[in-house]
């Protein structure tokens, strides 16, 4: 195949640029209004005209463009502060606890950069997904201490939604080293590390809680003595160090001494090294010379260094004691340990704090952290200059009133962009450091509520009406956002929506519309020479009078709205070439749906039948594919505007195609309910007309009146006049008892359908016939005669059956579930026998007597045992009121046996007994300790203690069976909500993946790349809504078709 | 012990056409040789059979609904 759709190849997300920002910006904005008092946009100011054009008229300052073709132009703010941006905090408090806070460097050693990196260029290569990636760089990349500078570094939090907070140690190394200090001249002096001089010293001096000072005491209990020992070694290195201008950080000395005890290990070639690399030691020679009191840890180090230097074999001599001037070295080893003990702080980093970090981050570990720095730098995402959309973005609104109204972003921006000026005017006139922080607090609550009003953790932004202002994150976020409001799903014109009703004389392929609609939604209609009188009238008539028309659009695509008074003049000026949007009228397609559209006859053509008030009318054998019913259901109506969209509606679309569902290979279109009681009132053994009474009918069906007999007319006589001349038939009505061996033609019941020639020769007509979901007749004219048949047929089917079942009569009421007393008293004592067995199985289950079943507990066997016993009471209490509920005169039984509504199981649950109540398939168990109610005995497992209900709904249960019941009961309800819930998503799924799946003209399934999917559609190739029954092939149906052609 | 996956039960019958086989195949079917569904070339049976990358194989697979079906794989990674 050529032409294989486009590929997009790539897509890159990446951050703009404070440059950029700037670049693209047309205007710097600074004034924070929007109109001066004649209503013209202030320059500078948030409705810079600079900023795109709304009116029609006016054309842009920037593009020269009119007013609706100029797309806007975005302007800038400059902060004077840097602010986070809310939609990236989470990745910034990420990124900061994964580098340094002094160099910045990912806190990987070279060997996981290197590792990584490589991972990183291979993943990118195969254009694999890179976030595992990612995600294990950042879990790896977690230090106490930078691989790159050593640095200690904090622990970062976040404070959400957009404060960075960085945990650091209570005392510095100086603090901690004068606190030994304090501690040691207190031991000195006799005092213990628990007297309660010392701590109130530590509490009060150092502002210890008591909980670091047991923490602290207790790990000076180890290293003390060795502190003690070295500590004025310390004190020295850290004088010498300050007094050379180094800073005495930490981590410098330890660098320092650390390095001199890799070179004190090993060769003279390193001692080189080191010398040359550490600046240190040539400053140290000077400053020495002025300190010559230094005898101690670093002069004694000098020395010996120069000792080697002049003699390199002395090395192995001086070792022993190179590693006692290393002492020092372990001692702040020590003090760093019990600098840990002592609880942190936490220290807010500013937004130019977090910026300078993010800064500092090179390039190569930005990527590693998921930013590629050719699209994006981490700093980039505080912001130090704001974006402002063109005024398109956010249009102001003219009241009747003539007061202006702004649209919730700009009033946001206005916010922004006043405090930006106060913290700059502060700023500039030396305002006190805690005002400044607090303007650029309010500054950065303006900016994160700019770009999202619900982010957690912070007040919305309100309106002066008191409604949260809808910002950036609230247009696009959610079921009425930008993506799913208006993207996936969009409002439409030319739909009407209303109740519907049922109306049993219009029919399947038609739908009742409402005159009110018919004249609202309208069709367009190309004028001719030959269509001109007919588009006349409509003018005529005007958009107030049916059928009319509202509009007319001139050929240059000017339209005008039909008025009393104008129509005159459109009337002289009409001709061929003109577009009239005329009246819904009888006969328009129309596409009518229901939501759910679970399945493809959710929405179906239907033509329209123009009809009094105000309700969609549809007939009722279109209930089944839609699931409408009339307790207030409503459904949409849409208006085909093109004639090939009519066309295609119409052949693929109408009612009448889809009487057959792809499902299953049957009708799911087809009569219902009393289509179907009438049917079978009509049709059963001894049904005799008058033959007026019978032409009235047909009349009524809209059938042509046949000839005279001149005799009353059975029933049969009078269906067989719907059916096909040439048909021929049979099969097992509904009402079918499934005899042990069929009677066939002698079927007492008249349950064995014979059609001859379009003759019903024997038989009922019932649920099995033309019911929707298993009519076989009406499945039957629908493969042998085609669609338009089936609909004449189902048309006139129905409407005699209403016509019938309203000449005989029809009702049902509580008195269809009566029985004789005699009847009642041997259902009571059937259950009365069960009951008991019931006993006797739990008898038999206590003396353990009872067998288990292979593979089941003692219990479990019980349990079994019991409940078969109980479901067999049911239904046999149920048989027996069966034989009082005969089918001749009892219509509710007929409603059941014939399929029309109803179960035979809900008329026995009416009149004999109800039966065992279940929650989670088993009897139910849950209640109190051991039992279910407190009436019964702890371990009772009787029928009655186990939820089973011994009364009819009509005798009507007592206080523990209702109770019973009602759990039964709620289990049912629960289980249809989760149900729906669940089969809503999976379909919601399985539709999104076989969407774009389409069947080639030789059946094969390909997607939109023209990819194969399967060689031919079902691997048999077989349209299952043309199918027998989704069967290749209906071999009865074949031998049958055979037999009779012979 | 290493088992002959090819005699498994779940395992349907996997031919690799000639040259001209597979150009009558596709040619039936109206498609590039792209367009066939894949099978990669370390699928344990494609490794079994011995079949190369680009070679089409048409297997034979038991059907529920057209009792045996035929349908054809380039092997492609």
């Amino acid at each position: 195949m050529k032409g294989i759709l486009k590929k997009i190849s790539k897509i890159n997300f990446g951050l703009l640029s404070p440059d950029k920002i700037r670049k693209m910006s047309v205007a710097q904005i600074i004034t924070p209004d929007t109109y001066d008092e004649d209503g013209y946009p202030i320059e500078n100011g948030l409705m810079d005209p600079r900023l795109g054009v709304i009116d029609p008229g006016l054309r842009c300052k920037t593009c020269g463009a009119r007013g609706g073709e100029c797309p806007g132009h975005f302007g800038h703010i400059n902060f004077v502060r840097p602010v986070i941006h809310v939609g990236f905090a989470d990745t910034i408090y990420k990124i900061l606890g994964s580098t340094c806070r002094k160099c910045g460097r990912i806190l990987l050693d070279e060997n996981e950069i290197k590792e990584y990196t490589i991972l990183f260029h291979e993943a990118m290569e195969k254009e694999e997904n890179l976030t595992d990636i990612i995600k294990e760089v950042y879990d790896v990349a977690k230090r106490e201490r930078c691989p790159h500078c050593d640095e200690d570094q904090g622990n970062i939090k976040i404070d959400k939604p957009v404060s960075i907070v960085e945990e650091d140690y209570k005392l510095t190394v100086d603090e901690i080293i004068e606190l030994l200090e304090d501690i040691i001249e207190m031991l000195d002096e006799g005092y213990t590390l628990t007297s309660f001089e010392l701590i109130e010293l530590l509490e009060r001096k150092y502002r210890l809680t008591p909980r670091e000072i047991k923490k602290l005491t207790k790990g000076l209990d180890e290293s003390l003595e060795k502190i003690r020992e070295s500590l004025e070694e310390v004190k020295s290195f850290r004088r010498i160090f300050e007094k050379i201008g180094k800073k005495s950080t930490f981590n410098e000395i330890i660098e320092f001494l650390e390095n001199a005890e890799k070179a004190s290990n090993s060769q003279a070639t390193e001692w080189e090294n080191f010398k040359e690399k550490t600046e240190i030691l040539k400053e140290l020679d000077k400053t020495l010379e002025d300190e010559p009191e230094i005898e101690q840890g670093l002069g004694k180090f000098l020395k010996i260094i120069r000792e080697v230097e002049e003699d390199p074999e002395k090395i192995l001599d001086v070792k022993g004691e190179l590693k006692e001037i290393m002492k020092p070295m372990e001692v702040l080893e020590e003090i760093r340990g019990l600098r840990k003990l002592l609880d942190v702080i936490d220290y807010k980093l500013t937004p130019s704090e977090v910026r300078e970090r993010l800064e500092r981050i090179p390039d190569e570990d930005s990527l590693l952290l998921g930013v590629n720095p050719k699209v994006a730098r981490p700093e980039w995402m505080v912001l130090t200059v704001l974006p402002v959309p063109p005024v398109t973005v956010r249009p102001s609104i003219t009241l009747e009133t003539g007061e202006r109204s702004e649209d919730d972003l700009t009033h946001k921006l206005v916010d922004i962009l006043r405090i930006n000026q106060r913290l700059k005017e502060n700023m500039e006139a030396g305002a006190p450091q805690l005002i400044v922080e607090d303007l650029w607090e309010l500054l950065q609550y303006h900016v994160t509520t700019y770009f999202d009003n619900e982010a957690s953790g912070v007040p919305p932004a309100r309106h002066r009406s008191g409604r949260p202002l809808k910002t950036l994150a609230q247009r696009l976020k959610g079921k009425e956002g930008r993506f799913r409001g208006n993207l996936s799903g969009k409002r439409v014109n030319f739909s009407a929506r209303t109740v519907i009703s049922p109306d049993p004389n219009i029919s399947i392929n038609e739908v009742g519309v409402p005159e009110i609609i018919a004249k609202e939604v309208t069709v367009p209609v190309y004028v001719t020479e030959w269509n001109l009188d007919e588009v006349k009238e409509y003018i005529k008539n005007g958009s107030d009078k049916h059928p009319g028309a509202n509009y007319v659009i001139k050929p240059d695509n000017r339209k005008i709205r039909i008025y009393e008074e104008t129509k005159e003049a459109i009337l002289e000026k009409i001709e061929p070439g003109y577009i009239v949007e005329r009246h819904l009228k009888d006969g328009d397609i129309v596409l009518f749906n229901r939501q759910p559209s679970l399945h493809r006859m959710s929405m179906m053509a239907h033509e329209v039948r123009v009809l009094p008030y105000k309700t969609f009318r549809l007939n009722l054998c279109v209930c089944p594919p839609y699931n409408a019913d009339f307790d207030g259901d409503e459904m949409n109506l849409h208006v085909l505007q093109t004639e090939e969209a009519r066309a295609e509606a119409k052949t693929l679309m109408r009612v009448q195609e889809h009487i057959l569902s792809p499902r299953f290979g049957g009708p799911i279109i087809g009569g219902i309910h009393d289509h179907i009681s009438g049917a079978y009132l009509l049709t059963r053994k001894g049904t005799k007309f008058e033959e007026g009474d019978a032409f009235q009918l047909l009349k009524r069906a809209g059938i042509p009146l046949p000839d005279r007999k001149g005799r009353k007319w059975t029933g049969k006589e009078i269906f067989s006049m719907v059916l096909p001349d040439d048909l021929n038939m049979t099969y097992k009505a509904e009402i079918c008892r499934k005899c042990d061996e069929c009677q066939k033609e002698d079927c007492k019941y008249d349950a064995y359908v014979i059609i001859e020639n379009g003759q019903l020769k024997s038989g009922v007509i019932d649920e099995k016939a033309y019911g929707a979901f298993s009519g076989k007749i009406l499945d039957h004219i629908v493969k042998e005669y085609g669609t338009d048949k089936a609909r004449e047929f189902l048309d006139s089917a129905t409407r005699l059956a209403i016509a019938a079942i309203m000449k005989v009569g029809f009702t049902t009421s509580i008195r269809d579930e009566e029985i004789p007393e005699e009847a009642k008293e041997r259902i009571e004592a059937h259950l009365k026998n069960a009951e008991k067995r019931v006993d006797r199985l739990i008898e038999a289950y206590e003396n353990g007597e009872l067998e288990p079943l292979p593979g089941r507990t003692l219990e479990e066997t019980l349990e079994m045992k019991i409940m078969q016993v109980l479901g067999e009471a049911r239904d046999k209490s149920g048989e027996i009121a069966e034989e009082y509920l005969d089918m001749e005169e009892n219509h509710a039984v007929i409603m059941a046996l014939t399929g029309a509504r109803g179960s035979m199981l809900n008329l026995t649950q009416i009149t004999a007994c109800v039966g065992q109540q279940s929650v989670r398939g088993s009897r139910i168990t849950r209640g109190y300790n051991k039992r279910t109610l407190p009436h019964f005995k702890k371990g009772e497992l009787g029928a009655k203690a186990r939820g089973f209900v011994h009364s009819s709904y009509k005798e009507g249960l007592d206080p523990l069976e209702f109770f019973f019941h009602a759990m039964g009961g709620r289990e049912g309800l629960v289980d249809t909500a989760i149900r729906t819930a669940q089969s809503g998503y999976m379909q919601r799924r399985l539709v999104n993946a076989l969407q774009d799946l389409t069947v080639t003209d030789d059946g094969m399934v390909i997607d939109n790349r023209g990819i194969v999917v399967q060689r031919l559609y079902g691997e048999d190739g077989v349209d299952p809504a043309k199918s027998d029954y989704g069967e290749i092939v209906d071999l009865e149906k074949l031998v049958d078709e055979i037999r009779a052609g012979k | 012990m290493k088992k002959d996956i090819l005699k498994h039960q779940l395992v349907p019958e996997h031919v690799i056409l000639s040259e001209e086989e597979a150009e009558k195949v596709l040619e039936e079917m109206k498609i590039h040789a792209e367009q066939l569904p894949r099978i990669r070339t370390d699928d344990p049976v494609v490794k079994a059979i011995g079949a190369k990358e680009g070679d089409i194989l048409k297997i034979i697979r038991e059907s529920p609904t057209a009792g045996k079906f035929v349908t054809y794989r380039i092997v492609q990674d």
